[in-house]
């Protein structure tokens, strides 16, 4: 199995699967481009995190991240919520396979933009409904190169923030620069003619 | 638990016959071909033996067949070997933008050694259209590659039709029957290919086993150069025991192939019926007709590709799909977006493709078994909440 057994756990068994009707802010990440797509509502009562729900379009890990980040959460205060980080959460998992680590594990980062929106929308002292007042998502278009782990501009197979375009290695299948003659994976050689 | 094996795309396993015939080969007759010995004869007899069985397979002749260690390495050798031994007449080579990865990287390296590349369009059901074939050529070009079938959705190319526009052009046509052959009728000259790739591992032989059918007179660079096994053109002391097996899967292929597919049409077919009917939202990926008689391949909605395979996988269910998520490069498959299919319904590729051992009670375990799954990741997904939404207005 590619994935922990933490990670099967929860990807079996989701906490806090679903929507909160009234909820106090709302955070969205990623898009079916890359794979992965996460929303995340919350309640705050107190300055901490009375509820928090999910819904989640991709794979098993990202099912899972979002899953144990919701428990990591609940309860905590705001201040505490965003110190947590994408790479506590793959921690807390037991891991997560190298390719994996940035497509799927947005969960903090889902978490982060909810808790936004609820500052945003205590600012403005406006509860409009939730559909309408979502945080404008500027990074709604990104994934995240598995090569060198900067965020993609939608365009998978290139990476703006380190200038390379990605191919599969022919040899290890791993993403490698497309212009390289060798893959720093696996050192084969892409050209052998 | 019910196991359910549906990926036979992925690789179908040893008929229990073939890993019989492969033994004395890992034993006793460990010979190796080239040597003058009795030892080393009888195992040269194995190797030519399998070389005529897999000739019958295609209907080609014997030293027409190459054996070589995978449908990728197969696929190299024609494209490098075909092009480079054309390289003096022009440089364009022209493919369809399904072909296996194989295909697509070998023609990559090519372009690096000053060729260019020309891609033929699909259509919605992943057909290629001959006239596009006809439209792309130009005085450069010199090689064509299109598949006979696409492993991914299915669909079964004219590849006939093609080869007589490419005859009529005076130009090579290799095709990548890895899918096909072993599976459905394949005749290297009702096809009119010049080369045709073909694995054993695609029916019911030993992985690690594959052919390269170069047609006589054809010129092909040496893909391995060395010794002269393979008439030097892939040298290397030969895999004896796989060579033998793929010799005998495809003696086995060839009476069985009318009987295999009776069984496996009315099964496919009725997943392909009852599947979208049984859940909304699942659209059937590639041509409804022509298509590989074992095949079954879909898009569901709002769900993504690799946690429907896991929950199957839970279930004991093997299958695959093409969404980014299940690639190690995290790519969404090429073909479906080739096809037109946008990214979002591509990462819920799901493709059961069904074995010699299926029967319908493994079918009706599999449209038990779907339903809940779909309905329980559909409730996760916020794409589908979106939807849902809209529909209410």
């Amino acid at each position: 199995m590619i994935y922990s057994e933490k990670v099967m756990e929860h990807f079996q068994n989701p906490r806090n699967v679903g929507k909160i009707k009234d909820a106090d802010g709302i955070g969205e990440v990623g898009n079916p481009v890359c794979g992965d797509m996460m929303t995340f509502y919350i309640k705050v009562k107190d300055n901490r995190l009375a509820d928090v729900k999910f819904q989640t379009f991709g794979c098993g890990a990202a099912i899972a991240v979002s899953s144990i980040v919701s428990e990591m959460a609940k309860g905590k205060t705001l201040e505490e919520v965003m110190k947590i980080t994408n790479k506590n959460v793959a921690e807390e998992l037991g891991g997560l396979p190298k390719n994996k680590l940035h497509c799927s594990n947005l969960g903090a980062d889902a978490l982060h933009k909810a808790i936004e929106d609820y500052r945003e929308r205590q600012k403005n002292l406006k509860k409009a409904n939730s559909e309408n007042s979502k945080v404008k998502d500027k990074d709604k278009e990104k994934c995240y190169c598995p090569y060198c782990e900067g965020p993609l501009e939608g365009l998978e197979d290139f990476c703006t923030n380190c200038n390379i375009e990605l191919e599969e290695c022919p040899e290890c299948g791993k993403p490698a620069k497309k212009d390289e003659e060798k893959c720093l994976h696996c050192g084969a050689t892409k050209v052998r003619i | 638990m019910r196991k359910v094996y549906l990926d036979h795309i992925a690789t179908t396993p040893l008929h229990p016959l073939v890993f019989e015939f492969m033994l004395p080969f890992l034993k006793e007759k460990f010979g190796n071909p080239q040597s003058l010995h009795t030892v080393g004869q009888e195992a040269s007899e194995a190797v030519e033996e399998a070389r005529e069985k897999v000739a019958q397979l295609v209907n080609a002749k014997a030293k027409e067949i190459f054996f070589t260690s995978s449908g990728s390495e197969s696929n190299n050798f024609a494209l490098k070997g075909l092009a480079l031994a054309r390289r003096n007449r022009g440089n364009q080579i022209i493919l369809s933008e399904i072909e296996h990865q194989s295909i697509l990287h070998s023609t990559k390296s090519l372009e690096k050694l000053g060729f260019s590349v020309k891609y033929v369009p699909v259509d919605k059901l992943g057909l290629v259209d001959p006239d596009d074939v006809k439209k792309s050529i130009t005085k450069e070009t010199v090689l064509v590659s299109i598949m006979l079938a696409n492993s991914e959705v299915g669909t079964i190319e004219p590849v006939s039709e093609i080869a007589e526009i490419c005859r009529e052009n005076d130009l090579l046509l290799h095709t990548d029957a890895v899918a096909a052959v072993g599976n459905i009728p394949v005749d290297v000259t009702e096809l009119g290919v010049d080369t045709l790739s073909l694995s054993g591992n695609q029916f019911y032989g030993p992985k690690g086993s594959a052919a390269l059918f170069i047609r006589a007179g054809t010129r092909v660079l040496p893909f391995i150069d060395g010794g002269i096994q393979e008439g030097g053109r892939r040298a290397g002391t030969e895999h004896v025991a796989g060579i033998a097996g793929l010799g005998k899967a495809a003696e086995i292929a060839r009476d069985k192939m009318e009987e295999r597919m009776k069984k496996s049409i009315p099964l496919r077919n009725k997943l392909i019926q009852d599947l979208p009917e049984l859940v909304e939202h699942v659209i059937l990926t590639g041509h409804p007709q022509k298509r590989l008689p074992f095949h079954a391949s879909f898009c569901v909605e709002f769900i993504e590709g690799e946690a429907m395979l896991l929950n199957l996988d839970m279930r004991g269910i093997a299958a695959s799909s093409g969404s980014a998520c299940t690639s190690r490069a995290l790519k969404a498959s090429h073909v479906l977006l080739a096809m037109g299919i946008d990214h979002a319904l591509a990462q819920g590729s799901l493709v059961f493709s069904l074995i010699e051992e299926t029967a319908s009670e493994d079918i009706k375990y599999l449209l038990e078994v779907f339903p809940p799954i779909i309905e329980r990741l559909r409730k996760m997904s916020p794409l589908y909440s979106k939807y849902l939404e809209e529909k209410k207005g």
